[in-house]
């Protein structure tokens, strides 16, 4: 502590100089850091790097894994797949399962960080609440998945209310019809997703200056003004980054819609990853799973640039 | 919505500040009754879940449904404690938890001190692998995985799936660490090292015990993580002496009648681990996570 404040005590910005170059020498070999880095070198050389060169090698051949003397095969495998109706099937689900949802978490997430952030709410009654709202986000997929195929059972509580309340005659077979299979999937994963977006969103929102409020509100602006012209755009790289990562984590699901329908029925809920799964261990074809799941990585990929330079931007 | 006059009728500043004493009591019960009306969304199932748990299995689907019977009993609850094979998914679940949590702190800790304090080529590319390797879907790396698992003979294993989680766990655990040390000032540890210590002692003995919020919230994701895994606990075990919770929970799903009152018992009972550990831990765990998110 004393040290610090003797090399530094103007705060200015020529003592910073010969700090930085002094480290250098303090530090010792230039190859240092490599050696902190070393252990997670090693874990993404050896479980990123070549399971992804591995995956691409499978690809082109003509029954990887299962028969030690493949052969190469080209691209073959990438047009089976890619002429394949239900590679398009799975690939449309996806896309509208992750795009509803994240909409969706968006929208439920600001609105109960907006409403959390109400200075009229006590600490405790905020904290509470707060732990209710987030609740959802805290259970395994496998929970939420046995939880619901619960409350759809066409004897569970959700046909009862529905038939209480007049919506429908009957129950529905809500896992199984597949006209309500594929919302009542997103149904779900809007429901134990939302709180990932409140979290930082409530958190944002405490982070936004009270002058620009009393601004807006001397200049007449009403609630939904400041939240439109006050609230979302000192939000907004905070949405964008949540929005993609969120994307990127909806379109790689699996746990939620193997456990509830298996992709069924009649591939209405069909979504890339398990699609992949299935052409890998229901099938077999590891050469023709690998090549889905390198078109799942190139489109992944893509999001991820979006990502980065998201972030970056944001630097 | 509708008291948004009110507001901007107020009049200048200094008199909105005293606003919420005076004229707020309507408006102050409306936000509690769209609170507790907002949080039947998340808690309602949750509810259902828990009161499930304590039905016997005949009264599950009583039409119409009672949140509460008069048969409501813990013999679920006793029949997950008085069966090894399903009390062995939990001893699974908490050494691989475990042992990823120990590893990924160990690992995140060293890069993150590395990526921190020293400038070295090639910084700036790693730290964008890192950012994108998040991206990279589960699904691509799990055939790869299983071919990998079985040739180095860990299929089945402990071993396979710790090591196969540290993929998913290791890249936010460096972000929010190098993120936790960028805010510790240098001049700590120049001031240690002008005294002689080397870099192992700074990071160990100076820098880790100020970063105990950093390292709880980076530990609680992970354990999180490992915990609710399925793809790859599905995929790279296979008996039953080494799976984990959520498959186990998938198990007894498979059975032909469903023993429903189980199934939720043995929810709640997985469930335990995270919410003690988010109850514990909530306020470090959110203001990491969220830092994490936003600035990663």
């Amino acid at each position: 502590m004393t040290t610090s404040t003797a090399v530094d005590p103007s705060r200015g910005s020529l003592p910073e100089r010969p700090h930085g170059r002094n480290r250098h020498s303090v530090h010792g070999s230039p190859l240092r850091p490599y050696a902190f880095l070393t252990p997670t070198l090693l874990v993404m050389l050896v479980l990123m790097v070549v399971p992804i060169v591995m995956v691409i090698w499978y690809s082109f051949q003509d029954s990887a894994v299962t028969i030690p003397s493949t052969e190469f095969v080209g691209l073959e495998k990438y047009r089976q797949v890619l002429s394949d109706g239900t590679f398009w099937t799975a690939t449309a689900n996806t896309a509208l399962f992750a795009g509803i949802s994240v909409i969706a978490h968006f929208i439920i997430g600001i609105g109960f960080a907006t409403l959390l952030n109400s200075e009229l709410l006590s600490p405790l009654v905020r904290a509470i609440f707060r732990t209710v709202f987030i609740l959802p986000w805290l259970f395994t997929v496998a929970v939420v998945a046995v939880l619901w195929r619960m409350l759809l059972n066409p004897n569970g509580i959700v046909n009862y209310l529905v038939t209480t309340f007049g919506i429908t005659d009957s129950g529905v077979e809500w896992l199984a019809n597949s006209s309500t299979a594929l919302p009542i999937i997103i149904f779900i994963n809007i429901w134990c997703g939302y709180p990932f977006f409140m979290v930082s969103l409530l958190a944002g929102l405490q982070g936004i200056p009270k002058d620009l409020y009393e601004a807006a509100r001397v200049d007449g602006a009403g609630i939904i003004h400041q939240f439109f012209h006050v609230t979302i755009p000192q939000l907004r790289p905070i949405i964008l980054s949540m929005a993609i990562l969120d994307f990127i984590w909806t379109t790689q699901q699996f746990a939620l819609i193997w456990m509830t329908t298996g992709g069924g029925p009649v591939d209405s809920t069909e979504m890339l990853s398990t699609y992949t799964y299935k052409l890998a261990f229901s099938t077999y074809d590891f050469s023709a799973a690998s090549a889905s799941a390198v078109v799942v990585l190139l489109l992944s990929m893509i999001l991820a640039v979006l990502y980065v330079r998201q972030q970056r931007a944001r630097d | 919505m509708s008291h948004a006059h009110s507001t901007t009728d107020r009049g200048p500043a200094p008199a909105a500040l005293r606003r919420p004493q005076r004229s707020a009591a309507p408006k102050r019960i409306g936000i509690h009754a769209l609170l507790i009306a907002c949080a039947l969304f998340p808690a309602l199932p949750i509810v259902w879940m828990a009161s499930t748990s304590f039905k016997p299995n005949g009264q599950v689907f009583d039409w119409p449904p009672k949140l509460i019977t008069s048969a409501m009993n813990f013999d679920s609850y006793a029949a997950i404690f008085a069966d090894g094979g399903k009390l062995r998914f939990f001893l699974n679940s908490y050494v691989v938890a475990g042992s990823v949590t120990v590893l990924t702190l160990l690992v995140s800790v060293l890069a993150a001190y590395a990526l921190s304090r020293y400038e070295f080529p090639f910084k700036r590319a790693l730290n964008v692998l890192i950012i994108s390797v998040q991206a990279v879907p589960p699904i691509t790396l799990l055939i790869p995985y299983f071919g990998l698992v079985v040739t180095l003979g860990l299929y089945d294993t402990y071993g396979g799936l710790i090591l196969t989680y540290m993929v998913f766990t290791l890249p936010y655990a460096i972000i929010m660490m190098t993120g936790y040390f960028n805010t510790l000032p240098r001049e700590l540890d120049e001031a240690v090292m002008v005294d002689g210590a080397g870099p192992l002692t700074v990071l160990f003995r100076i820098l880790l015990p100020i970063s105990v919020p950093g390292l709880v919230s980076v530990g609680v994701y992970t354990f999180m993580i490992a915990w609710n895994e399925y793809l790859f606990a599905l995929t790279l075990t296979r008996t039953n002496e080494m799976r984990t919770v959520p498959i186990g929970i998938q198990l007894l799903m498979g059975q032909h009648s469903y023993d429903w009152s189980q199934i939720m018992a043995m929810s709640i009972l997985g469930s335990i681990p995270i919410l003690v550990l988010f109850t514990f831990f909530q306020r470090y765990f959110l203001s990491g996570m969220s830092a994490g998110a936003v600035k990663a």
